[in-house]
């Protein structure tokens, strides 16, 4: 089955947070004010996080994951 | 459910109008440097830009509820770190000019200079917003240095905020680079420490 989540370049992220507020469910944190990351479990795709890094550094992927 | 912190932004708005009436508000800008810095020293975090940074915020709600940016990407070189760092040292450069010219005036080298200079360049007469005159000249003049950044840096971050993203200012915002900058030593330190 196949899932789209985001994905954030670490290395170019500024940690500023905009991500954060915009994710429905919660899935990013900043770590230690050094970059954003996402929480794989959690990301629905939805892409808001994507839409609205004024990096322009989240791109959503879709990648294969097993069903159960 | 919102947050007491996510209505700073109108404390970043009353900020600026209250530059307008008395200069010396100016002084509490002082915050906006300060409260990042001593966050990303002692706790190691970004908390600031993430939560209670009120120009963000102000940017968010000009650029995205009254649709007053035209959410583009921005150019790539302004997203460099070469560019992000050239305009913190350029930054600070500045700031250490505008402390020199206010040790100038405390010195009685130079006098107080009632004007706010937009974008290091322009100067423009603000003198009706220099209200209590029985100081000494060199608050004054902090003032008028330190609201000359304030609004410079907002207007680059409301010109950027219509041109690209409404955050675009967040990207090379001197406070955010310097915080980050700090919260990435300190984590390579624990990580090697």
């Amino acid at each position: 089955m196949a899932k789209r989540r985001a994905e954030i370049s670490q290395s170019d992220c500024v940690a500023c947070g905009a991500c954060i507020k915009v994710c429905p469910r919660k899935a990013i944190t900043i770590r230690r004010g050094m970059f954003a990351q996402v929480d794989a479990s959690k990301c629905i795709g939805c892409g808001l996080c994507a839409k609205e890094c004024p990096a322009s550094i989240i791109t959503m992927m879709t990648a294969e994951v097993c069903a159960g | 459910m919102k947050k007491w912190y996510d209505f700073l932004w109108m404390v970043s708005l009353i900020y600026l109008f209250l530059g307008l009436f008395n200069i010396l508000f100016a002084w509490l800008g002082m915050l906006c440097f300060l409260i990042p810095l001593i966050i990303s020293v002692t706790k190691g975090s970004k908390a600031y830009c993430n939560q209670y940074c009120g120009r963000g915020q102000l940017f968010t709600l000009l650029g995205k509820k009254f649709h007053l940016s035209r959410n583009k990407p921005m150019p790539t070189w302004m997203k460099s770190k070469w560019f992000r760092y050239g305009f913190l040292s350029f930054f600070m450069v500045m700031f250490i000019q505008m402390i020199f010219n206010t040790v100038l005036v405390f010195k009685d080298v130079r006098s107080l200079s009632e004007v706010v200079k937009l974008f290091w360049t322009f100067k423009i007469p603000w003198e009706w917003a220099n209200r209590v005159k029985d100081i000494p000249f060199w608050i004054t003049q902090f003032a008028f240095g330190f609201y000359s950044i304030m609004l410079t840096s907002t207007l680059l971050g409301i010109i950027t905020m219509l041109l690209f993203k409404p955050r675009s200012w967040c990207v090379y915002c001197p406070m955010g680079t310097m915080t980050q900058l700090i919260c990435k030593v300190k984590g390579r330190d624990e990580k090697t420490g």
